[in-house]
């Protein structure tokens, strides 16, 4: 899949990307690039899910748990995050499971399974809030400064760490991306996008398939958001959690491209410069600015563009590309009035 | 023990009541998305939001005009319906041939842009129409007027509606459609308006319910988030598209949430509102699933 030429690109690329704190220091650049970084994280796993005709909107509630379980068992039982990281991951993933296994089983697809994963992040959300006794609700929730080591308690001052962190967690997620993409579950989720009837004739369990890739997106969502209340020190319910976290996710992920492995990254620089440019711009005059401008631009993207801004810009690059996937194209319906 | 059971009791009774009187309201939120989705085969994301607008249009008409509530109320239900039609004109008219899931996500896309619209244009102060209706008190139980007011222009509302797609042309020509939408347009029913008229009607029932709730809520641009999911949830757990499990579903609901606010906080209420949804789908999958080909 990978010539020797875009190997190089990719390796060139990342040797620029390792280089790049130790040669420019500027903490306000920096702090965008984690931010890039960690989010861009996000979206690939949502985009991991999303690709293949599973658009969940539930993928706030396992960053918040990855966020909130991580932070509680650090402030309330001095829980080192290198403990309690992979604890909110299991929580995730086994929260993912539950609510998967009933969808899948009893064939809860398209609006049915969008909604259902959307009461998932409002549960989420409202425990949270519900339980402000501990998470101090919509307040917000600060982990507790390490006094010791601050490696155990993984919490660092300098940026250039944070930035070296978010580097590999992110290189972490596009290793994961190619590995979906190269593997034999990606035929299989891609037949069950077309036709789970079909799929399904043809001897692949539709049930599992969906559960491990579900799983998987799950459990590397949580870790982003842990990441993230790491690196903030300061979380709140609705910038972790909720229907708006989740609806940022799918936003990013299909503005960048939903098909190519660096699409939400894109996605997420071009999300993230935006809302900084209009909080500079505006001042404290932006609240709400960069949102209007967000949804304007989904709404766009989806109707022109439905494809994203990188997966275009290489159909238009490779105009000999194989013929695009069934479930890539627009639906085609032959006796559709009114359209 | 026994004047504790008293008391007990009649606050139970309140309790269930107040879970009534809230269904109403809920069970008009979810007709209008019912409708939308059993005729254009949409799911509008941002109906939640459509009903905060016309919160804010009754606030604005009210405090700052000075219209009576009474002016205010057919004029908010006048501009949500256009706003409704204006939805699927802008939005889903260009999409109706893409897949659903894009239909719906651009549904989220005007969910981002009505709240920070209301955001920019109106600040995140929380309002109110500054009405204050009185407490009927029945026995040792007290009812606010405002609820009671709201659950029967509710029940009219609903009784309108089902006239109308009963008694109506139109009205029939929409539920034929919500059947077998390639058939109609053989028979000579111009689908386009249909599916105007039908998003005008799912927005006045949101201008509707708007008016109602802006009785007994505070509006803040980000009220459409507590009681849009919950809308979402009555309309699957009664399956999407099917009006009276839908009706069913938001008193089932409303009851859950009274009940369980009785016991703990109105959160933990909501909380085992959301837990039910989910064990319902373990367990009768088939009442999720009623309407689905």
């Amino acid at each position: 899949m990978m010539g020797q030429g875009r190997l190089a690109a990719w390796g060139i690329g990342l040797a620029a990307l390792v280089a790049l704190p130790f040669v420019y220091r500027d903490p306000y650049h920096l702090h965008i690039l984690v931010l890039i970084l960690i989010w861009s994280f996000a979206y690939t796993s949502w985009s991991m899910m999303g690709r293949f005709g599973l658009v969940s909107l539930g993928h706030g509630g396992f960053m918040g748990i990855g966020a909130y379980v991580t932070a509680l068992l650090w402030n309330h039982l001095g829980l080192s995050p290198w403990i309690g990281i992979p604890i909110s991951m299991v929580a995730a993933g086994a929260l993912a499971l539950i609510v998967g296994y009933p969808c899948f089983r009893f064939r809860i697809t398209g609006h049915y399974f969008v909604l259902v994963t959307l009461a998932l992040s409002g549960i989420v959300l409202q425990v949270i809030t519900a339980t402000r006794d501990y998470t101090g609700g919509s307040l917000g929730l600060t982990p507790d400064r390490a006094s010791g080591n601050k490696l155990l308690a993984l919490q660092f001052d300098d940026k250039t760490t944070w930035y070296l962190i978010a580097l590999a967690v992110w290189l972490f997620g596009i290793v994961v991306w190619h590995w979906v993409d190269r593997s034999m579950a990606r035929y299989a989720l891609e037949a069950i996008s077309e036709d789970e009837d079909a799929a399904a004739a043809a001897g692949v369990d539709v049930t599992a398939e969906k559960l491990k890739i579900t799983l998987l997106s799950a459990l590397m969502t949580a870790l982003a958001g842990a990441i993230y209340c790491q690196y903030q020190m300061f979380i709140t319910p609705d910038t972790v959690s909720g229907i708006a976290v989740s609806l940022q996710m799918v936003f990013a992920a299909i503005v960048g491209g939903l098909f190519v492995s660096l699409g939400p990254t894109v996605g997420a620089i071009i999300t993230i410069l935006l809302a900084e440019t209009l909080r500079i711009g505006f001042g404290t005059k932006a609240v709400g600015w960069d949102n209007l401008v967000y949804g304007v631009l989904l709404v766009l993207f989806i109707i022109f563009l439905p494809k994203g801004i990188l997966g275009s810009l290489l159909d238009r690059l490779k105009p000999q590309r194989k013929v695009p996937r069934a479930h890539e194209q627009e639906a085609v319906q032959i006796a559709r009035p009114g359209a | 023990m026994q004047a504790f059971l008293d008391i007990f009791d009649i606050y139970l009774l309140e309790a269930v009541i107040n879970g009534i009187l809230l269904g109403g309201v809920l069970a008009l939120l979810a007709l209008g998305l019912n409708l939308i989705f059993g005729v254009i085969d949409v799911t509008w994301i941002c109906y939640a939001e459509l009903v905060m607008i016309g919160m804010y249009g009754m606030y604005f008409m009210v405090q700052y005009y000075g219209l009576s509530y009474f002016v205010a109320a057919p004029l908010t239900i006048l501009l949500v319906a256009v706003l409704g039609a204006a939805l699927h004109y802008l939005v889903i008219a260009p999409l109706l041939t893409a897949p659903p899931i894009n239909q719906l996500l651009a549904t989220g896309g005007v969910l981002f842009v009505l709240q920070s619209f209301a955001t920019v244009a109106f600040g995140i102060d929380f309002r109110n129409l500054g009405i204050r209706l009185p407490v009927l008190a029945f026995g040792d139980m007290n009812f606010s007027y405002a609820r009671l007011l709201s659950f029967l222009a509710a029940l009219i509302g609903m009784v309108a509606v089902y006239l109308f797609m009963t008694r109506t042309f139109t009205g029939t020509a929409i539920r034929a459609i919500s059947q077998d939408r390639q058939i109609m347009a053989l028979m000579g029913v111009d689908t386009r308006r249909i599916y105007l008229i039908t998003s005008a009607l799912g927005g006045a029932l949101a201008g509707l319910a708007a008016c109602l709730l802006v009785l007994q809520y505070d509006v803040h641009p980000f009220v459409g988030l507590s009681f849009g999911p919950i809308t979402f949830l009555i309309c699957v757990l009664g399956g999407l598209g099917n009006f009276i499990g839908g009706f069913i579903a938001a008193f089932v609901f409303a009851e859950i949430i009274s009940l369980g606010g009785l016991f703990s906080d109105l959160e933990w209420g909501y909380v085992l509102a959301f837990a039910f949804f989910i064990v319902m789908m373990f367990i009768r999958p088939a009442g999720l699933l009623a309407r689905r080909r």
